[in-house]
């Protein structure tokens, strides 16, 4: 690298400092908004594969199947490309080009459905680990099926989850860089712009490197807080 | 819509197709070989007794683990270039980033199997008189080899699907020279579906066998 004019200073000028800004705010976006859909809709389908229901079992099974083997990037392209095209005329046309922000939201709707079959695997695993005792107490105690999982299972089930939950956080806080395939201008790709334009590689990218890193360590600093401050008293941590 | 689906635009290009493939399933060799021989030493350095060593070995574990892999394609297409000059193609570049890369995950896999072994055993091999190596070559990684594989294979079906980013930088894989043809004949909903479905059925089977293996050869 004897030759590498170093240029550290570019990144806070005008325009890259904005780019960088704004690509920063459009990765947390994704990651957060995606996640607002692969919790609840994940949690669902783990716990439809834990009920006694077959076609539920069936159902969620087969959802996990099909999202967890197809790569991201080419259900990014399914999504993008082919499901407007497959949607009657109209409908295809506003989803491609009408909808607001058509790339952005096709991208939060892409990684929050394949997101939602790695945390309906945790919340499945989560909900094994208990053993089925916990389930007869409950049901013994005059609970109904609902009651069981709202007050017996899912809060031991989530505490339980939660290291791997935040690893699932991270996942789809990094997986937002495919976003940049359907061209959401996100960190990754805003560092890209920068180093097209300005040829500083390695500052370009070591932005961006340092920005994915610092918020993989705060939310796994905040996490082990949320984890220590939910302990169930007189437990140790299970799973991990 | 699917009326008029046109199965021969698949035919037609399928050389081309087949040669992108190819090249998916050479980086995909290429990368879980070296990913494993680099992960196993990161494993035994992370488990040092040593502890600058330990801590250099988790630090590479977890700076890498928290980078998207399209961001460390960029780092090493973009640099190893400039680093060694550019005779280094950018197959070997990509495949660069897939070893360190997943090196990074399999070596927390390896790690994880051999810490699953009890201490107990280990005591138990040492009373018996084996030397520290003996103990590790007969007691410790039979066990830990039988608890880790399951995992590393479903970490490299992950990794198969992973070698589909090299679309960022224009590696022609089985998806970007899908791409090449959707976009040439306008025919998106074949070429992806296609790729979609090929992917979909080979990682389905193989995590499948994966299964069954692990509940044949589980402690």
């Amino acid at each position: 690298m004897g030759s590498y004019n170093w240029n550290w200073p570019i990144l806070l000028k005008s325009p890259y400092f904005g780019w960088i800004v704004s690509g920063f705010e459009y990765t947390c976006l994704i990651a957060v908004l995606a996640w607002l859909i692969a919790f609840p809709l994940g949690s669902a389908i783990g716990i439809a594969r834990s009920v006694d229901n077959r076609f539920a079992r069936a159902v969620g099974t087969f959802y996990v199947d099909i999202f967890r083997n197809i790569p991201l990037l080419v259900q990014m392209f399914l999504w993008y490309f082919v499901v407007p095209e497959l949607l009657p005329h109209d409908l295809g046309r506003w989803v491609k080009r009408d909808m607001p922000y058509p790339q952005l939201t096709t991208a939060i709707f892409c990684l929050g459905l394949y997101t939602a079959s790695r945390v309906a695997e945790q919340v499945r695993s989560g909900l094994g680990a208990i053993g089925e005792g916990q389930r007869y107490a409950g049901m013994a105690m005059g609970l109904t099926g609902f009651q069981v999982y709202r007050y017996v299972l899912l809060p031991v089930a989530y505490r339980i989850i939660i290291p791997p939950l935040t690893s699932e956080f991270l996942g789809v806080f990094k997986n937002s860089s495919l976003a940049l395939t359907i061209g959401v201008l996100e960190l990754t790709s805003q560092a890209r712009q920068i180093e097209e334009y300005t040829f500083a590689s390695f500052e370009a990218f070591t932005v961006a490197t340092v920005l994915y890193c610092a918020v993989t360590l705060l939310v796994i600093l905040l996490m082990r807080v949320i984890e220590g401050r939910t302990r169930i008293p007189g437990t140790i941590t299970v799973g991990g | 819509m699917l009326g008029n689906f046109d199965y021969s635009v698949i035919l037609r290009s399928l050389p081309f197709i087949w040669g992108g493939m190819v090249l998916t399933l050479q980086l995909t060799a290429l990368a879980v070989t070296g990913g494993l021989l680099l992960g196993v030493v990161i494993a035994l350095l992370r488990l040092s007794p040593l502890k600058p060593v330990s801590w250099l070995a988790a630090f590479y574990v977890n700076f890498l683990r928290s980078m998207p892999l399209i961001l460390v394609i960029f780092w090493f297409y973009t640099l190893v270039p400039k680093l060694i000059g550019s005779s280094i193609s950018g197959f070997n570049s990509v495949l660069l980033a897939f070893v360190m890369f997943e090196a990074a995950y399999y070596s927390e896999i390896i790690r994880a199997g051999i810490s699953s072994v009890r201490r107990g055993q280990i005591s138990a091999a040492m009373a018996l008189g084996l030397t520290k190596l003996q103990s590790m070559r007969y007691v410790v990684l039979p066990q830990a080899i039988r608890n880790m594989i399951p995992v590393l294979l479903t970490q490299s079906i992950i990794m198969l699907q992973d070698t589909s980013l090299v679309y960022v930088v224009g590696l022609r894989d089985f998806l970007t020279t899908a791409d090449v043809v959707a976009s040439r004949d306008n025919r998106p909903i074949e070429l992806y579906g296609m790729v979609a479905i090929v992917f979909l059925v080979v990682c389905f089977s193989m995590s499948r066998l994966v299964g069954l293996l692990r509940r044949r050869y589980a402690l």
